[in-house]
């Protein structure tokens, strides 16, 4: 593909915002319209637009992770999420929700489904990359 | 029945130590027997009716396992698939009478639908949910026409034989048989359905079994012979009856066990199973030899042994019905399958253990271990044993009453003995013997003459050669359709999936009769008029473009419209799923197409006219859905409940986040994995794929 300057110049701007623009989205989905799954998606569309504009592998290199560690990480977040309450605290069902106390600036509380929506923002960045990078630069 | 299980087990496990000695799959075959005997323990200790489906379900599939344990065997693994397809089918057929009949009694637990037998046998159910659980039942325990896998199922390992093909599996189709007759007994149907399948069985195995000439096949075919024989005494269902069928469960568990480890110990110092290759191996392996009689004359129904109480029981039961036609039919079933017995003891015995050894005969290389002969030992001095104290109260009060009590369904006390005067019984019994022998003497006559028969007519009219054609038939079957259904054009796929729907959708719609004129409140707007018209526009574009990518850009168009539908609806979680699926779709569209050849050809004027018809059709069925779907009134039950707890419980205003990663987080956890699976999925095709073209690329360079 040939590189277009006007993309380029976009992306650069684009991609810290589309990036910002997510982590909004995620972290305010709990109580408005957004959370992991949509999160994820941005992130994957804001990579895939660095991807048309660099180049797939310039897309691969700014993500650093490979997208099999993120599905992983993320499957990974989801699943302790899960398992925190029955097997930290103890005698309660799997997947039960814990909340902490403290509230944090930009995310507030922290609390199992908190990170089991990170799983779910991860999983899907990796899972959408993964499909986007191998079906760009087959052949 | 607990009994026969873990104590023939514990035999069995001594057994196979011996038997496989060195085999270094040792460790799978102990593993997969310990799952038989569990699920064979969950079918005889379950309550409830599924309980009992799903153990019965795993113990045709470790049967499968363990008769394929052989699995580089063509023989080993068609037999093993051939079991597992006849109680497969049974077992589904199973399932559907156990769903009919907690319908029909109103409970799944069978004890309580013990205490329903009226509400049973007269619900319209009973019939079909008969038929179908005797279909599980006699595939299961090979009656006739089903018989045909169990001697095939001899490739097992001989151990497996000796345990899930005689004494145990075989059986569950007997024990639920047995254990559901209180409920489903007593009514003309069972009567005729169990006797006549069960006498055929009786008859067809004893006949089989007496002109083989390997020592395994001769026991499986006396195996099927004794099933019937259980069978038709349950159908009879009388008290005797049931005396007799409990009696010779035990019976025939203790001397075919014996049996088929003493064949086992044959065939695994000697090297053969042909009893006509077998000669003068009393002396060679006088344990065996012990063990082996005593359970043949047990099978044989010779007194002392337990064999001839149950077999004094059997002709009981069958002189007992009380017309004269009856009488005389069981009986005389009864005793032309006990002539074929006492035959097939015979053949077992005499000749490979007494008879002269010569030139055409094997010899053992060294005598049989402790462990291959005491299985057959034990049980065999068992028959002697419980034969010679049969009147005592352990046997029959402990051992037997109760069992036949749960069957019967009344309570009822049962006495044994061996001597019980003249009785016409007893002339049974002498008869029987006599005649065997004199059937035995015929064996070697005859042999050859029933063979050739055999070998004529099975490959036309046996049910074995109709499993093959079946068979064959279901191969071709799903030939045909899939080069049908899946062409390999992504195109013909869409269509079968898409017609398919519109078919089974649309006949369900238009019988509904539902109402589906739109109500007031679906009046358009204006704002819906404008997006409705975009969308028609992009799908006219779609339609008529030249190039895929203005394709693409069309369906793009209306992905967003759509987007912008559900904002105007109020779910704008949704319209930013759409937005950004939209958008990744678009993406990888362009990624995949940019790498297609541009459209060379249209498709033809009948092809387009099909597509078009097919998707008026996809469109006409999804309003008509939609309009339907909008008509039942929904209740609003769950989305009060969502919206008064998503704060109080999961401390979120958004409900549909809440529902995500809370209420239903189980289930996006399961969608999370399956995303990631299909990705892998995609990676793995694809880098596969480059793969193989490098290879190629690389071997024609190394060609040339």
């Amino acid at each position: 593909m040939a590189r277009s300057t006007i993309l380029v110049t976009a992306t650069r701007i684009l991609l810290p915002l589309m990036l910002l623009f997510a982590f909004y989205i995620f972290v305010r989905g709990h109580n408005d319209p957004g959370g992991g799954f949509i999160g994820g998606l941005i992130v994957a569309t804001a990579f895939s637009l660095y991807g048309i504009a660099h180049g797939m592998g310039a897309a691969r290199k700014l993500l650093r992770l490979h997208s099999r560690t993120l599905i992983g990480i993320g499957l990974l977040c989801v699943i302790t999420s899960g398992f925190l309450a029955p097997l930290v605290v103890g005698d309660l069902p799997f997947l039960t929700a814990l909340w902490g106390t403290a509230v944090w600036p930009a995310i507030g509380k922290l609390s199992t489904p908190l990170l089991f929506d990170t799983g779910v923002f991860l999983g899907v960045v990796g899972v959408t990359s993964m499909i986007i990078f191998t079906l760009a630069e087959e052949g | 029945m607990v009994l026969i299980i873990s104590g023939i087990g514990t035999l069995i496990f001594i057994y196979a130590g011996g038997y496989l000695q060195g085999d270094p799959r040792i460790g799978r075959f102990y593993v997969m027997i310990l799952i038989f005997m569990a699920a064979m323990l969950g079918v005889v200790l379950a309550d409830s009716l599924l309980l009992l489906f799903v153990f019965w379900e795993l113990t045709s599939i470790s049967s499968f396992l363990l008769i394929g344990f052989n699995h580089e065997s063509e023989q080993s693994r068609r037999s093993a698939q051939q079991a597992l397809l006849v109680t497969g089918s049974g077992g589904l057929a199973l399932l559907a009478g156990l769903i009919l009949l907690a319908t029909a009694g109103g409970s799944w637990q069978i004890s309580v639908l013990l205490h329903q037998q009226t509400a049973v046998t007269t619900s319209p159910l009973y019939l079909p949910a008969l038929i179908l659980i005797l279909l599980g039942a006699f595939t299961k325990s090979a009656q006739f026409p089903f018989h045909f896998w169990l001697p095939n199922a001899m490739a097992a390992p001989t151990p497996v034989s000796a345990y899930l093909h005689s004494a145990t599996m075989v059986k569950a189709g007997v024990y639920l048989l047995a254990r559901l007759h209180p409920v489903l007994g007593g009514t003309g149907e069972w009567f005729y359905g169990l006797v006549i399948v069960g006498g055929i069985t009786a008859v067809l195995g004893g006949y089989l079994s007496w002109w083989q000439t390997d020592l395994k096949r001769i026991m499986a075919y006396s195996t099927v012979s004794a099933l019937g024989v259980l069978v038709l005494l349950l159908g009879i269902g009388t008290k005797i009856a049931v005396e007799a069928a409990m009696l010779f469960l035990l019976v025939h568990s203790l001397y075919k066990g014996g049996l088929f480890m003493a064949a086992g110990a044959i065939d695994h110092e000697t090297g053969t199973r042909n009893v006509r290759r077998l000669a003068g191996l009393a002396r060679q392996m006088p344990f065996v030899f012990v063990g082996i009689t005593l359970a043949s004359l047990s099978m044989a129904g010779i007194p002392p042994l337990l064999g001839f109480i149950g077999k004094e029981l059997i002709y009981e039961a069958t002189l007992e019905p009380e017309t004269a036609v009856w009488q005389l039919l069981l009986t005389a079933l009864a005793l032309l399958t006990n002539i074929f017995l006492v035959a097939a003891s015979g053949v077992i015995v005499i000749k490979p253990f007494l008879g002269q050894p010569n030139e055409d005969t094997v010899q053992p290389h060294h005598p049989a271990g402790l462990s291959l002969w005491l299985g057959p030992l034990l049980l065999g001095l068992l028959s002697l044993g419980l034969g010679l104290f049969s009147n005592s109260t352990l046997v029959a009060k402990w051992l037997l009453q109760p069992a036949a009590t749960a069957v019967y369904g009344h309570d009822l006390v049962l006495k044994l003995g061996l001597w019980h005067g003249l009785t016409p019984m007893l002339l049974l019994s002498g008869v029987t013997i006599a005649a065997g022998a004199g059937v035995w003497w015929l064996h070697e006559r005859w042999r050859q003459g029933v063979m050739a028969v055999d070998a004529a007519l099975a490959p036309r009219l046996g049910p074995e050669a109709l499993y093959d054609r079946g068979f064959d038939g279901l191969l071709r079957l799903a030939d045909w359709l899939t080069v049908r259904v899946q062409d390999g054009f992504l195109r013909h796929y869409l269509l079968w999936i898409v017609g398919t729907t519109v078919v089974l959708v649309g006949t369900a719609l238009l019988r509904g009769k539902t109402a589906v004129m739109p109500s007031q409140d679906l009046i358009p707007g204006p704002n819906e008029i404008l997006l409705t018209l975009v969308i028609l526009g992009a799908a006219w574009m779609v339609v008529q473009a030249d190039s895929r990518l203005a394709a693409v850009a069309g369906l793009g168009v209306i992905g967003y419209s759509m987007a912008l539908i559900f904002i105007l609806y109020g779910a704008p979680d949704l319209a930013m799923t759409q937005f950004s699926v939209e958008t990744l779709t678009v993406i990888l569209f362009v990624l995949v197409l940019y790498k297609l050849p541009t459209f060379e050809t249209k498709d033809s004027t009948p092809t387009r006219l099909r597509n078009v018809v097919v998707s008026l059709l996809v469109g006409a069925m999804m309003t008509g859905l939609v309009l339907a779907a909008n008509a039942i009134p929904a209740s609003t039950h769950v989305t009060d409940f969502y919206s008064e707890n998503s704060y109080v419980l999961a401390k979120g205003h958004n409900i549909v986040n809440v529902i995500l990663v809370d209420f239903r987080g189980l289930d996006t956890m399961v969608e999370i994995t399956v995303l990631s699976v299909a990705a892998v999925g995609v990676y793995a095709l694809i880098h596969t794929r480059k793969q193989q073209q490098e290879t190629a690329v690389e071997e024609r360079r190394s060609e040339s």
